[in-house]
Order: C-alpha cells, then sequence, then structure tokens
C-alpha cells in the first residue's frame, strides 16, 4: 500500500512487534506523531516531560523484557536531550531504536531552525546510526535498526529521518519481525583448553555480567557451578541475573561489592568471567587485580576480550551456545577446602555487616525487600543509594534491577522506572537519592498522567553522599558542594503533581509509609530520612586492590 | 611508540571514513598519513592508515573496528610481507645555480619532472616511505617551496587479500 514515510516508521514499528514507545513531539516530527494518532488501537506512545526522561524509558523497558525499546523525538534540542539516554543504553549494551525527525533534506547544513546533525553527535555512542535520505530506503532501515540494536551485543541504534522524507509517499509492504543475529558459538580449538583449565583450577570463581542476562545463560552458569563447585559473584550488570539467594551466589564483586565475592575473586586461581568486561570500578588496580588467577573469558563482543586484562582463554561467542559446548568437557570435582575457604569469607562478612538499629541504609532497604513481589522490578539513580540496593535489595527474577552501570548516570531511575512499570505491567520501585531524583523529578509528571504505579524510595540524606563519601575519606572532609540545602518538601512536591507521598524518619513511620505506598494506585513518594554521613562499604579505593579494602569507617 | 600500517575494507558510503577515523581520535592516536579509494568492487572502499601508538592500543583499535557495521575486514600489514607505494609530489626553487644538482639528485631518484618553470621545478617521485623520505631530505639542500605527498598505498605480498580476513 502507498503510505507516507511517516505511516511507513509507525507502521514498521508495529510489524517488528513495538507495543509501546516513548518520546516527545515536536516541529520535524509532527508527521510521525499524526500517524502515531492515526495507528493508536495498534501502538502506545507514551509522553515523557523531557527527552531524556523518555529516552531513560525506553531504556528501562528494553532492560525489563529485553526487547529493544524505543524512543521518538524532534530534531535540535529534542535530539540532543536523547544524548545521554543513548550514551547510559551504549555503555550497558542496551538495545533500543531512537528516531529523530530533522529539517527538510533540502536545508540539511544549512543551520535551519532545530537543526542539528544528530547521526554526527552521537556516532561514539550508538552502535551504529542512519540519516534516511531517500524515502525507498525507510522502512528496511528500520528493520535493519532492529536487527543491530538486538544482536550480538546489544546497543542503541539512531534513524534521522528529514521531514520531506516523513511526508513522501512510498509502497509499504508488510515483512516479518527480524530475528536478530550474531549468535555464535566459541571456536571448538578455543572451548577444549578452557575447560582443560577449568579442570585443573582448585579454586575457581565464577563472574557473571549483563551478557550473561541477555545470553539467557543462568542455567548452564549454575550448571558449571555445581559441577566444578564454583562460587558466583557478578558485576553490577549481573544483578538479577540469578535469585539473591541462590546458595552459590555471594552476591555483586568490585569497588563496593560483597566482602565475600570480591575476596572469592581475588583468592581465586581461575576466573570464569560470563558477559562482563572487567570494568576499573571491578578491578581495582588491574596490576594487582586476580594476579594469580587464570581468566577464561568468555564474551560474545571479542573487544572486551583481553582489553583490561590478561585473558588466558579468550572465547567469543553467545555465552549459552558456548557453555554448552563446554559442559561436556568438565568434570565433576568437588572442592571442600575451597568451599571451607568461600564459607569463611561469607562468615568474615556477616561480622564487618552494618548491624546497627534505626535508618540505617540496609536497614531501609530490608524493609523495602518485605513488599517486593517476585516481578517488581526495581531501578535506581546513580550514587550511594544505587550501591546499598544493589548489596541489599533481594531479587528473584532476572531482569528486574535496572540501573545504570556504565555511564552512571544521575536522573536515570525516574524514566527507567516508569518505562520497567509498563514492561512488567506491574508496580514498579526506584530507589533514589535527592540528588539524583532532583536531576530528572519532572517526570513525577508522567508517571501521574499515566498512573503508573511506582514507589518511590527516596533516601534523603540532604548532601551528595557518594562525592562527600570521597571527601570525607580523600579531601579532607572540604565539602565543596555537595550539601544540598535545598528545603525541599517532597510530599508537598509529590502532592503538586498529583500524586502522594509520605515521610519516613524511624522504620515504624517507613513501614507504614511503604504499606501506604504499595497499596497506592499511582506514584508514592517515600522520603526515607537517614544520616548524611552514612557510608557505602565495603570500599575499595579507586585504583586500590583487595589489600587496600575499607569494611568499617575507622579501618 | 611504533608505527603501524592497517587496511580496512568498509562498505562505500557517506560517512563511514568519519566512523574509522573517529575510532583514532577517541584513542588520541595521531593518523600519519591515509588513503581512500574505491575498490574492485563499487560497493566498498579501502582505507591504509598509517599511525602511531602503542601496541596494547593498536591491538584494542582493531577490535573496536569490527564493532562498525561498516567494517568488512581489517588486515594489519607489516613490511615484510607486503608492498607499499606513496607518490610524491614536490615543488623546490629552480635557479641557474642550481639547477645541475637538483637534476643530478633527481636521476638518482628517477624523479620525474612534471612542470618546469625558469622559477620552480615541480617533481614526482615514487617509491616506498623512506625512499620518499630520503628524496626529501636531499632536496633540503636547495629551496622546498611546497610538497604534497598521497599517503600510502599498500597490498599484501602473494595470492593473500584482505577481503580473506575474518574476525
Amino acid at each position: 500500500m502507498l503510505l507516507s514515510g511517516a505511516d511507513i516508521i509507525v507502521k514498521t514499528l508495529i510489524e517488528q512487534g513495538c507495543e509501546t514507545v516513548f518520546g516527545y513531539p515536536g516541529g520535524q516530527i509532527i508527521n510521525v506523531y499524526d500517524s502515531l494518532y492515526k495507528y493508536q488501537d495498534e501502538i502506545t506512545h507514551i509522553l515523557a516531560a523531557h527527552e531524556q526522561g523518555a529516552a531513560h524509558a525506553a531504556d528501562g523497558y528494553a532492560r525489563a523484557t529485553g526487547k529493544p525499546g524505543v524512543v521518538i523525538a524532534t530534531s535540535g534540542p529534542g535530539a540532543t536531550n536523547l544524548v545521554t539516554g543513548i550514551a547510559t543504553a551504549y555503555i550497558d549494551s542496551v538495545p533500543m531504536v531512537a528516531i529523530t525527525g530533522n529539517v527538510m533534506t533540502s536545508q540539511i547544513g544549512s543551520d535551519s531552525f532545530q537543526e542539528i546533525d544528530i547521526t554526527g553527535v552521537t556516532l561514539p555512542i550508538t552502535k551504529h546510526n542512519y540519516f534516511v535520505g531517500k524515502i525507498e530506503d525507510l522502512a528496511d532501515t528500520i528493520r535493519e535498526a532492529f536487527v543491530i540494536a538486538a544482536s550480538g551485543r546489544p546497543g542503541p541504534v539512531l534513524i534521522d529521518v528529514p521531514k520531506d522524507i516523513q511526508q513522501a509517499k512510498y509502497e509499504y509492504e508488510p515483512k516479518a519481525p527480524v530475528v536478530p543475529g550474531g549468535r555464535i558459538c566459541a571456536k571448538e580449538i578455543r572451548i577444549s583448553p578452557a575447560a582443560d583449565c577449568i579442570n585443573k583450577a582448585e579454586r575457581p570463581f565464577i563472574y557473571f555480567g549483563g551478557g550473561t542476562i541477555t545470553s539467557e545463560a543462568q542455567e548452564e552458569m549454575l550448571q558449571l557451578a555445581e559441577l566444578i563447585d564454583a562460587p558466583i559473584g557478578c558485576s553490577m550488570m549481573g544483578i538479577s541475573g540469578v535469585p539473591t539467594d541462590h546458595p552459590r551466589f555471594l552476591g555483586m564483586q568490585g569497588m563496593h561489592g560483597h566482602y565475600a565475592s570480591s575476596m572469592a575473586m581475588h583468592n581465586a586461581d581461575c576466573i570464569i568471567a560470563l558477559g562482563a568486561r572487567f570494568n576499573d570500578r571491578v578491578t581495582g588496580n588491574r596490576a594487582k587485580f586476580s594476579v594469580g588467577a587464570k581468566i577464561v573469558h568468555i564474551d560474545i563482543e571479542g573487544a572486551e576480550l583481553g582489553k583490561t586484562t590478561n585473558d588466558a582463554h579468550m572465547l567469543r561467542g553467545d555465552i549459552k551456545m558456548t557453555l554448552e559446548k563446554l559442559l561436556p568437557l568438565i568434570k565433576k570435582d568437588e572442592k571442600p577446602e575451597w568451599m571451607a575457604k568461600v564459607a569463611a569469607f561469607r562468615e568474615e562478612e556477616t561480622r564487618v555487616q552494618d548491624n546497627r538499629e534505626g535508618m540505617t541504609p540496609r536497614n531501609c532497604l530490608m524493609a523495602l525487600n518485605k513488599y517486593l513481589g517476585e516481578n517488581t522490578a526495581v531501578a535506581t539513580d546513580v550514587g550511594q543509594h544505587q550501591m546499598w540496593a544493589a548489596q541489599t535489595v533481594e531479587f528473584k527474577k532476572t531482569r528486574r534491577f535496572i540501573s545504570s552501570g556504565g555511564l552512571g548516570t544521575m536522573g536515570f531511575g525516574m524514566g527507567a522506572a516508569i518505562g520497567a512499570a509498563m514492561a512488567t505491567r506491574e508496580r514498579s520501585v526506584l530507589v533514589t537519592g535527592d540528588g539524583s531524583f532532583g536531576m530528572n523529578l519532572n517526570e513525577m509528571a508522567t508517571a501521574v498522567t499515566y498512573n503508573v504505579p511506582m514507589v518511590i524510595l527516596l533516601m534523603n540524606n540532604g548532601v551528595l553522599g557518594m562525592v562527600r563519601q570521597w571527601q570525607t575519606l580523600f579531601f579532607d572532609k572540604h565539602y565543596s558542594n555537595t550539601i544540598l540545602d535545598r528545603r525541599t518538601d517532597f510530599v508537598k512536591l509529590a502532592q503538586a503533581f498529583g500524586a502522594d507521598g509520605a515521610v519516613a524518619t524511624n522504620l515504624e513511620e517507613l513501614d507504614d509509609a511503604l504499606a501506604k505506598a504499595f497499596a497506592c494506585d499511582g506514584p508514592f513518594i517515600v522520603d526515607c530520612r537517614i544520616d548524611k554521613d552514612e557510608f557505602v562499604l565495603p570500599m575499595l579505593p579507586p585504583g586500590g586492590s583487595m589489600d587496600d579494602i575499607i569494611v568499617k569507617v575507622g579501618d | 611508540m611504533e608505527r603501524y600500517t592497517i587496511a580496512i575494507l568498509v562498505n562505500n558510503q557517506s560517512g563511514v571514513l568519519n566512523r574509522v577515523t573517529s575510532m583514532f581520535r577517541r584513542r588520541q592516536f595521531n593518523i600519519a598519513c591515509l588513503t581512500v579509494s574505491e575498490t574492485e568492487s563499487p560497493d566498498y572502499s579501502r582505507i591504509t592508515i598509517l599511525f602511531e601508538g602503542e601496541e596494547s592500543k593498536k591491538n584494542q583499535l582493531i577490535n573496536q573496528f569490527y564493532k562498525l557495521p561498516d567494517v568488512i575486514s581489517i588486515k594489519e600489514l607489516h613490511a615484510k610481507d607486503s608492498v607499499s607505494r606513496e607518490l610524491l609530489l614536490i615543488k623546490v626553487a629552480n635557479s641557474p645555480e642550481t639547477r645541475e644538482e637538483i637534476r643530478s639528485a633527481a636521476e638518482a631518484f628517477e624523479a620525474k619532472t612534471v612542470d618546469y618553470t625558469r622559477e620552480s621545478i615541480v617533481m614526482q617521485v615514487t617509491g616506498d616511505r623512506k625512499r620518499i623520505d630520503d628524496f626529501i631530505n636531499i632536496m633540503r639542500d636547495f629551496t622546498i617551496m611546497e610538497i604534497c605527498r598521497t599517503g600510502l598505498v599498500a597490498l599484501q605480498c602473494g595470492d593473500a587479500t584482505i577481503r580473506q580476513e575474518t574476525n
């Protein structure tokens, strides 16, 4: 059928299985919004308060479902407002398709009103991007974008469509949803030496990241752990990949990781890394990082193998497929000595754990845990609250921890929690801080408009806590610009947006507030007051090694 | 810091060169020279780049190139099993006193005179980089008015081709 470019965009999105898209209209994307109006029975558009919020919502939607999130924005500022959202998705390997309008082809390059070279701007933060100069390329470009976004290591793809292309008419033929490619198994000749290395290990440790979640390889990973009697830890991106209470799971490791997890990795003689990239927050000082361990690294992304660590075995391939080939070569072996050592690490972790009473971050999050359903997505912003949540919130189901890992984007959480609630069709939770919340709290308007059930646990300490923690430890307590003397009344703020909230100054009040919040239809802010000098512990000082770990303040 | 030559086969589309050079910019690599041209197939372009950098970063760079959907294949070229050529145009000042000396140097390097006036001589030299560098050095005894080099073009020896490279 003969359709306008704008109709082709929307029809192709529907054809590719998009039910919900996020965005914000504007002059150069107005035709697409007219088509969204026309096809509103087949596709839902969620209007955000700001394009950044829309991008984070698409990201949260994608993280919760594994399907590409779609965000639509106009040219110029609409497009540049997506940048932080796209970069956040890029570094965390989240599939996303961003569609932007642009000025007429004839005006491109003339600095017209609201014209920006968005393909140029997003070049280093997209997996790929397109400027569609010909209507005949439009539908296939969108399909290709979905393939690239979801294939191999996922990531964001941007498509810039000038207004005249949206208006032009062309024959549209529906096609089947694309099938992401790039799922390859590691080369056979690499698998058996890796298996030998694993079989010889006396103290193996499995370290997984977001790639294991993408590959849905948890079952195979757990089988491997059982066979070789290995403990499991993860990067922050791996959280919720296995149930928090799994007996072999030691939790996140790294700068603010669980003591037992970091220690087990540090003492291992073989680290099996699955879809994780040994970021500096994981390794600390690379020269001192797990020097005694041989690393078996499996990742779909060849560029990650041996990038920051001296990998003994590099297996480029899909984790699930590669583990399926690897497992038959692995000998069952019990390692009571190693397990005893791991148990000792756990005991030490319990010993140094924060067991104070009252409104400690840990107690607040333990209170939250009681309210979480199996399917509840918990999003976070970035800072101390994020690390506390990563350490304490309990998960049962994969893809339920929604947090900006690589980029560390403050302000990510509001949009992401909205997107996650849309994806799971259930109440979501946002754990945030007063600093991060201040960045994109405008999305409260979105949550109210669409009556998104959402519990916002705002860990309010009146400071930018993570920077303050560094200033306390490394900058002689010079609290430069980290004290927030804002006097914002968050309950009144919630009410002004048309939502509701409650203050919690002690654990009883917190429990009452959470009970109210989890019974509420729409968004609800729990203004949870904590002390400004709470620390995230343990802490590996930046550039430090496990020898420098701080487990208690005053150590 | 070592010098490396890599050849990259890419889709022949606008913006691809930008994507490739952006990888160098991100890693603070300085490109010493770069050539781009269409290949035996109009669908592909070949980019040859000579650059300086640390070996570990160079290996990273090559891995990262495979992340670009427009990159078909990459080959690092080594002097021992590849041939490389560059073309130089050099304009030197002409005068009755230097004329003969310039001519004999040019003969030794098989330089071709492509433009000749009372005031200037433009010569063309082809060869590997060293030969071009040497000729420019000799010409420094005279007055070099300006030079322009094409940058390297390079192919592997024997029947090996860049199309056979896979990630």
